[in-house]
C-alpha cells in the first residue's frame, strides 16, 4: 500500500473536469485508489463521491493506493497532482 | 427584465421556449424476485442507452465539438456509469421495492439536496448537473431505448427555458442560436460555462417572469449587463443594433484570435502576458488569452490600510493569485511604494523629488525586517507554481547583491521553520533607470531575467516629471535616446543568454510592437484587455520585416520622423 498527500493546485479546486480525469485515471488500474480529506475517505471509482468531499484550492488529500500495480498508479497519480492537475 | 450576464455580447432574435415537465414518481411497490430483476434490467439497459448516446455525439465529428464540450460530455460518462449512484438506485429496487423509476428519482433529489446545502458557489451549482444526470437516465428508463433527434432552429433563435442543462446543450443544436436566457442558474452554472465557450450571449437567474415569454416573441438580450427586452420598441432595437455591430467588431477580433497562438507569421513564437494586482485579475488574463503574469504588483496589498500586512497575510495573497495562474508563469514584483505610492502608516518624509528619492529597493535594502518578511512569503507562494521574483529600480549591481543576500537569508530561515518554499526561485530586476540599461551588460550577470519599464526608463532618461502636464509633449518613448536603451537592454540580455521581458506602457503600444519584435523582443507583459490587440499585430508580422523596420528606424534622428514612419509601416 502507497499512501501520499498533495495539496491542490487548481484554482477551482478539483471540479468536475478534475475529478473527471482523475477517475478516468483510475480506472486505468487495477489498484485500489482511495481519496482521503479530513476523515472523509472514498474510492476514487465515483465522481459523485469524489465531488461530495468538496475539495477546495490549498487544501490537501491524502490518496491511498492498493493493489498489484500499485507502484505504477502512483507514478501516474503523482504527475497528475504535482502537473497535470495546474492546467485544469 | 433584468438577470446576470453570463456572456458577453448583444443577441437580436425570436424567442424558442422550452418548458420542460418535472419527472413524477408512479409509487408501484415491487411484488416479486421476477419484477426486481426486471426493474433492474430496465435501469441496466437505461444506462447503457444513455452511455451509448453520448458516445455517439462525441464520436461525431460533423457536431465540431470544442476541448469545453468533449469535457463535458466526458463528465457526464463519468456520473451517468457512477458505481455509488447504481449502488444506491439497485439498493431501492431490491430492498424498498421500487421501481427503476421511482428510485431513480429518490436517489437523484438526495443527490441534489446534498449539493445544495453546500458552502461553496461552484459546488451548488453542481446540483443542476446531477437533476440532469438523473432526468437523463430516466429518459430513458421510461422510454426503453429510443434516442432523440437533435432539435435544430431557424437562425437567429433566442432560446427561452427554466435551465439549460448538459442534457440540452447534446440535444440542441446550439450552433444555430444567437444567445439564451434563463430563469435559473448562477455564474458558475453549466449554461453560462456554455455559453462564455462557445461565444454566444446569454443571462441566466432573470426569475420567474421568464417563462412569460411567449414563442416568437422579438427578443433582445444583453450579455453584459444582464437586460432582456421583450417586444421592445423601434428606438431600443436600433440602438441595440448599433451595440451589436459594434460588440460583433472587436469581439471578431478578439475571437479570431483568441486560440491562436501568438507566433509571427515566419514561426517565432512570443509570449504575451498581463500585469495583475491581485488573484481576481486572473479572469481577465486568461479571458483574453494571456499566457501568464509578467508583472504582479504587490502594492495593492500595502494601500488602504493601518499596518503592514505580516508574513501570514502576505503569503496567502500571493499564493491565490499564484494558484489562480493555473501553472502558468507569475512573476512578483518586490514592493514599489515611495515616489506617487504613499502608504498612510510608513512615515515617509516629504522629499523635493520623491521619484529620485526613498523608493523601491531603496526602502526594502534599507528596511531589512520588512524585505524579509515579503520575500519570504513570495517563496512560500512559489512552491504552488511557476514564480520569479522581480526587484523594482535597480541601478547598480551592489542592490542586486544586497538583495540576492537578504533572499538567501530568507531561504535560510524557512529552512530552519522547515518551511515549504521554492528554493530554486527566478530572480530577475525592473531595467527602468538609465544607468541599469546602459550597463545591461554588467547586470545580466547577477540575475536570470531582465523586465524593461519604460514608464520610469523614459521619465528618467528624458528628465520629463510624467505627471507635468506643461511638459507632457516631452515625455516620449519613441526619443531615440529612449529606443537605444530598450535596444541594448535586449541585445545584452541576448548576448548574456537571459530572458528578456517588457512590463511598461510601451509593450501594449502596437505602434511600437513591430520594432520590439525587431530589436529582439520576446516577451510582452501588459493589461489583459490589450492582449488581443497586440497578438494581432504580431500574427500579422514576420521577424524579418520586424528587424528591417527595426533597422531603419534606429538610423532615424527624431521621434517625429520615427512615428511617422512607424504609423505609415506598422499601422
Amino acid at each position: 500500500m502507497i499512501t501520499k498527500g498533495y495539496t491542490i493546485t487548481s484554482a477551482q479546486g478539483m471540479h468536475a473536469r478534475p475529478a473527471t480525469q482523475l477517475v478516468k485515471l483510475a480506472k486505468e488500474f487495477s489498484a485500489t485508489i482511495s481519496i482521503k480529506k479530513g476523515d472523509k475517505t472514498v474510492k476514487m471509482n465515483s465522481l459523485l463521491n469524489i465531488l461530495l468531499l468538496s475539495i477546495k484550492s490549498g487544501e490537501t488529500v491524502a490518496l491511498i493506493i492498493d493493489g498489484a500495480d500499485e507502484v505504477s498508479a502512483a507514478v501516474a497519480i503523482d504527475i497528475f497532482f504535482t502537473d497535470t492537475l495546474k492546467h485544469l | 427584465m433584468k438577470g446576470i450576464g453570463v456572456s458577453p455580447g448583444i443577441a437580436v432574435g425570436r424567442a424558442f421556449v422550452i418548458k420542460k415537465s418535472a419527472p413524477a414518481t408512479n409509487g408501484i411497490v415491487l411484488q416479486s424476485k421476477e419484477e426486481i430483476a426486471a426493474e433492474t434490467e430496465r435501469f441496466n439497459t437505461a444506462v447503457l442507452n444513455a452511455l451509448a448516446e453520448i458516445e455517439a455525439i462525441k464520436n461525431s465529428s460533423q457536431l465540431m465539438l470544442n476541448d469545453d464540450e468533449i469535457g463535458i460530455l466526458e463528465t457526464q460518462v463519468e456520473l451517468i456509469n457512477d458505481p455509488q449512484i447504481r449502488e444506491d438506485v439497485l439498493a431501492k429496487i431490491e430492498t424498498e421495492y421500487n421501481t427503476a423509476n421511482d428510485a431513480m428519482i429518490a436517489v437523484t433529489a438526495g443527490i441534489v439536496a446534498l449539493f445544495e446545502s453546500m458552502d461553496d458557489e461552484y459546488m451548488r451549482a453542481r446540483s443542476a448537473d446531477f437533476q440532469d444526470i438523473g432526468n437523463r437516465i430516466l429518459k430513458y428508463i421510461n422510454r426503453n431505448g429510443e434516442t432523440n433527434n437533435r432539435s435544430s432552429f431557424a437562425p437567429d433563435t433566442i432560446i427561452i427555458a427554466d435551465d439549460l442543462t448538459p442534457s440540452d446543450t447534446i440535444t440542441l443544436d446550439l450552433n444555430l442560436v444567437t444567445g439564451f436566457a434563463t430563469q435559473a442558474g448562477s455564474k458558475t452554472s453549466h449554461a453560462a460555462i456554455i455559453a462564455k465557450s462557445k461565444g454566444l450571449p446569454a443571462v441566466v437567474a432573470c426569475g420567474d417572469e421568464l417563462m412569460n415569454i411567449n414563442h416568437n416573441d422579438f427578443i433582445i438580450l444583453d450579455g453584459l449587463s444582464g437586460f432582456v427586452y421583450v417586444n421592445p420598441d423601434e428606438a431600443t432595437i436600433r440602438k441595440y443594433s448599433a451595440k451589436s455591430a459594434s460588440f460583433r467588431q472587436q469581439a471578431d477580433l478578439y475571437r479570431n484570435v483568441k486560440h491562436l497562438p501568438a507566433i509571427t507569421a515566419d514561426g517565432t513564437q512570443i509570449k504575451l502576458l498581463a500585469n495583475i494586482s491581485s488573484a481576481d485579475d486572473m479572469d481577465m488574463v486568461f479571458d483574453n488569452s494571456g499566457e501568464g503574469v509578467g508583472l504582479f504588483r504587490t502594492e495593492m496589498l500595502f494601500m488602504d490600510r493601518d499596518t503592514f500586512p505580516d508574513e501570514e497575510e502576505q503569503f496567502e495573497f500571493y499564493k491565490k493569485a499564484v494558484i489562480s495562474a493555473a501553472g502558468y508563469p507569475v512573476t512578483i514584483r518586490t514592493i514599489d511604494i515611495g515616489g506617487d505610492k504613499h502608504l498612510p502608516y510608513f512615515n515617509l518624509p516629504a522629499e523635493l523629488n520623491p521619484f529620485l528619492g526613498y523608493r523601491a529597493i531603496r526602502i526594502s535594502l534599507d528596511q531589512e525586517a520588512l524585505f524579509l518578511l515579503q520575500l519570504k512569503a513570495i517563496l512560500r507562494a512559489a512552491a504552488f507554481g511557476e514564480v520569479s521574483i522581480m526587484f523594482p529600480m535597480i541601478s547598480n549591481i551592489k542592490e542586486i547583491r544586497d538583495a540576492k543576500a537578504i533572499l538567501e537569508k530568507a531561504k535560510k530561515e524557512l529552512i530552519a521553520a522547515g518551511t515549504a518554499f521554492d528554493a530554486n526561485i527566478k530572480v530577475g530586476i525592473m531595467v527602468e533607470i538609465p544607468s541599469a540599461a546602459i550597463t545591461a551588460d554588467i547586470l545580466a550577470k547577477e540575475v536570470d531575467f531582465f523586465s524593461i519599464g519604460t514608464n520610469d526608463l523614459c521619465q528618467y532618461t528624458l528628465a520629463v516629471d510624467r505627471m507635468n502636464e506643461k511638459i507632457n509633449h516631452l515625455y516620449d518613448p519613441f526619443n531615440p535616446g529612449v529606443l537605444r536603451l530598450i535596444h541594448n537592454v535586449i541585445e545584452q540580455g541576448r548576448l548574456h543568454n537571459i530572458h528578456v521581458g517588457m512590463c511598461g506602457e510601451m509593450a501594449s503600444d502596437s505602434l511600437a510592437t513591430l520594432l520590439l519584435l525587431g530589436m529582439g523582443l520576446q516577451e510582452f507583459s501588459m493589461s489583459a484587455a490589450s492582449i488581443p490587440t497586440i497578438k494581432n499585430s504580431i500574427i500579422n508580422t514576420n521577424i524579418a520585416r520586424a528587424k528591417q523596420i527595426c533597422a531603419d528606424v534606429m538610423k532615424m534622428e527624431s521621434s517625429e520622423s520615427i512615428t511617422a514612419y512607424l504609423k505609415e509601416t506598422t499601422l
